[in-house]
């Protein structure tokens, strides 16, 4: 320390200084906390006990493996197979099974449920939400009304191939004309009001006539005369106070003029056979499956 | 001849500037022109005009002129990053708060770069830079070295700070965290760092203490490893002189790498080593006590330094990133644990025979609290490094409450209590305007450091626990979604607590106002003269 003549001590705690003063400060020359300087030796210890034991010395062309063998790699592969090779057989089964008979199998249902429900989480709830309750311009898959139908046949027919997207050749598709310049304002008013009539909601009667005629020479091929929809063309029911983008007057008459397009990717090619399934089983048992 | 080298010099850069605002690709390169231009044709003026003057007698004494600038900037840059944390934590809570009109400037993603560059750059940066020039004149003895250099050193620092935040809102970003200024603020700023370098050598070189005091080690080690750090860091190629838009050099993990080492090391060397610095300084001067241990300041000094720089692969584990780098940062990270504490142990330690005084001096008592933060923070930080507790605690709320109690607790509370130690011993006051002032400063920081941190930590397991959780076939249980609605109160939490923490910072700002502003002068003590 230091190397001056005179000790300094400091009158508080009795123990010496080291004689430097800074702007008033001085130093104590206490030593080391014992405490703090084993605590440290044993942190060193441990470190180089740690770095034998797994992966971490890099040498000219590879770094130390370490003793343990450990990889974080090798971790997560054998996490993945220890559940794949338990529910291999499981798996199996269901890609082959025949989901109307699902059912009959309470294992294998309660399997595909589970499956089905983490299969939605990732890669269905963006949109239509982690409850499925959808959202606007997202269908609500937990009530019984379907565009394209309910099944197990349509409900895996539309996860496999989606709708109106440009990857899959096989996707469902249909499209809305927009009326913006095919219908004067007044048949586009009037036309509105005939669908607040037959979904039951609050409507000007005398417009709501009027626009029968218009909807029956503009909208009934698709939707069907009394507003019904078509399932074949994934038009909505007209008449159910169900709506995929709302039913005020404002928002009809949006999608009066301007018509909707909503799309849904296929998923043929990102998952597995026994997930696609698993996932059907799973948006059938919801709540509306037919 | 001094000042005609000035003019060519503003010159040329004011006509660069100028034609880069003409031929500038994109707005934030436009605007930043625009500054530069006003910038330097402001300078080029003040010059021109001092030519004829004759040069006055050499000043003596203590530069504190630039220190009494730092002081108010610091508290400035500390109201408006807080305020925006304190606008993103509202954001996060309720995402309608991303107001249409405001869209894209004030939008969660420009404004968190905006927050984070703000509290640890321009407020912890200013705070550093005016303890650095306060601490090495009093205990070298010595005048600031160069000049007028360490007014460039505030000046060119806080314009750095400008066209930085300029630039985030107006979109200009290298993506890298906390390192996101576009490559000719980079290039700015490593002017205004060598500046700042040779104003502390400098004044080191020509000190009249015999030894170089233990609050300089660390201080210098700060200016000279973030010089290295934004350096490496910052490699890139500009795609166009005329654009901000540049290329990293680096690419894909060791991108990443590279990015974590310079990431952690702005936490080691800037966050750690520098306020350590502060630390040294202004606890002994406010205790009145003597440092506790020389030893233990040598041997944590060298220990933190050598093993710090190592530690940055924590950040990466389980990424892209080879298991034996991943190891070796978790190995580092563990053996920082008491070399950091050294710096708690020496701080609190210096106490011994002033715990009294904390009692009746609430500076005294932020100083303390600051110090158990830091200690906690310097705990927390080598455990999450473990790989099996960062494989819950990546990517969750948990490293926020970490970093914030650490930032907020030890960062912000030692910022705050050098502030007001400072404030009355520059402006010649015999204390602060109001002392009562502080103890409300301190309570509210010290609650809202808590509700941050506690609702952090809460918020950041259970959504470790809801991503990896499994039925019995090994399948997801939780959406992505599912894991965030969860969130939500202990979000309402966290903006409180920083609510309660900026009220803080507020009143702090008032009191400095009123000290500065008001009281008779009194002769303070300002140490050792100058020779």
């Amino acid at each position: 320390m230091s190397s001056n003549d005179k000790k300094d001590i400091d009158d508080v705690t009795g123990t010496d200084t080291t004689g430097h003063s800074w702007d008033g400060i001085k130093e104590l020359n206490n030593p080391l906390p014992r405490w703090w300087l084993w605590t440290f030796y044993i942190t060193i210890i441990w470190g180089v006990a740690y770095s034998i034991a797994y992966p971490a010395w890099p040498l000219v062309s590879a770094a130390t493996s370490g003793l343990l063998g450990y990889s974080t790699r090798a971790e997560v592969a054998q996490d993945i197979a220890l559940f794949e090779d338990a529910n291999a057989e499981i798996s199996a089964q269901l890609a082959s099974a025949d989901l109307s008979t699902l059912g009959e199998n309470e294992e294998l249902a309660r399997f595909a449920t589970s499956a089905g429900g983490a299969v939605f989480r990732n890669n269905c709830s963006q949109c239509h939400g982690s409850g499925a309750a959808g959202a606007k311009g997202y269908p609500n898959l937990l009530d019984d009304d379907w565009l394209w139908g309910g099944d197990f046949e349509n409900i895996e027919y539309t996860i496999r191939h989606g709708i109106r997207n440009e990857e899959d050749w096989d996707a469902r598709y249909s499209e809305m004309t927009a009326f913006d310049e095919i219908l004067s304002n007044e048949e586009i008013d009037a036309v509105v009001q005939h669908v607040r009539a037959i979904s039951g909601q609050e409507h000007d009667a005398g417009l709501a006539e009027a626009g029968t005629e218009v909807f029956l020479n503009n909208c009934a091929a698709c939707h069907g005369d009394n507003g019904m929809g078509n399932r074949d063309l994934g038009a909505p029911n007209l008449t159910d106070a169900i709506w995929l983008y709302g039913g005020s007057v404002a928002t009809l008459e949006e999608t009066v003029r301007y018509a909707r397009f909503g799309v849904m990717p296929p998923w043929g090619e990102r998952l597995t056979d026994a997930e696609i399934k698993a996932v059907t089983a799973y948006v059938h048992q919801l709540g509306g499956g037919e | 001849m001094g000042n005609y080298v000035k003019l060519i010099a503003l010159g040329c850069v004011a006509l660069f500037a100028a034609i880069g605002a003409n031929w500038g690709r994109d707005t934030a390169y436009i605007v930043h022109a625009i500054i530069i231009l006003g910038v330097s044709g402001f300078m080029f003026v003040r010059v021109l005009r001092s030519m004829e003057s004759k040069p006055g007698p050499t000043p003596t004494g203590y530069m504190d002129d630039v220190v009494r600038a730092g002081v108010i900037a610091t508290s400035f840059w500390g109201v408006v990053g807080m305020l925006v944390g304190v606008v993103i934590a509202f954001q996060l809570a309720f995402p309608g708060l991303n107001f249409e009109v405001l869209q894209p400037y004030g939008n969660f993603g420009r404004l968190r770069p905006l927050h984070t560059s703000a509290v640890i750059f321009a407020f912890g940066g200013n705070a550093l830079i005016m303890s650095s020039f306060y601490i090495v004149q009093r205990t070298s003895g010595a005048r600031l070295w160069g000049g007028n250099l360490s007014w460039f050193v505030f000046w060119g620092y806080n314009l750095f700070i400008v066209l930085a935040a300029t630039g985030y809102l107006l979109g200009a970003t290298q993506s890298k965290e906390y390192a996101e200024p576009e490559w000719y603020i980079d290039l700015w700023l490593t002017i205004v760092w060598v500046a700042f370098l040779l104003v502390f050598l400098g004044t080191l070189f020509k000190r009249t203490e015999k030894h170089i005091y233990v609050a300089n080690w660390f201080l210098l080690a700060f200016i000279v490893t973030v010089a290295m750090l934004h350096l490496v860091n910052n490699i890139s190629i500009p795609v166009s002189i005329w654009g901000s838009k540049s290329v990293q050099v680096f690419s894909g993990v060791q991108d990443a790498m590279v990015q974590w080492w310079y990431g952690h090391n702005a936490v080691g060397f800037f966050l750690t080593a520098g306020f350590l610095g502060m630390m040294y300084y202004f606890v002994p001067k406010q205790a009145g006590r003597p440092v506790f241990s020389y030893k233990l300041s040598i041997i944590h000094f060298w220990a933190l330094i050598f093993l710090y720089i190592w530690a940055g692969p924590h950040h990466l584990h389980y990424t892209a990133l080879p298991d034996w780098a991943s190891t070796l940062g978790m190995v580092f990270s563990i053996i920082l644990w008491m070399p950091s504490w050294g710096g708690m142990i020496n701080g609190l330690m210096t106490l011994q025979g002033a715990w009294d005084k904390l009692r009746t001096d609430p500076i005294l008592r932020m100083m303390v609290i600051s110090l158990a933060f830091y200690g906690m923070s310097t705990f927390e930080g080598p455990m999450m490094s473990i790989r099996a507790v960062n494989s819950l605690s990546h990517y969750t709320d948990w490293t926020i409450g970490h970093v914030h109690s650490g930032a907020l607790g030890w960062n912000g509370m030692i910022t705050f209590a050098a502030l007001y130690f400072l404030t009355p011993k520059l402006w010649g006051r015999a204390q602060m305007h109001s002392i009562s002032a502080i103890s409300w400063h301190f309570w509210l920081a010290t609650i809202g450091i808590i509700l941050y941190a506690a609702s952090m930590w809460v918020t950041g397991i259970m959504e470790g626990l809801m991503w990896r959780e499994v039925d019995a076939n090994g399948f997801l249980v939780n959406s992505f979604a599912d894991t965030v609605s969860a969130k939500f109160p202990m979000y309402v939490v966290r903006a409180l607590g920083g609510v309660l923490y900026l009220t803080g910072a507020l009143i702090m700002s008032w009191n400095i106002f009123m000290t500065i502003r008001g009281g008779a002068k009194v002769a303070a003590p300002v140490g050792v003269p100058a020779e």
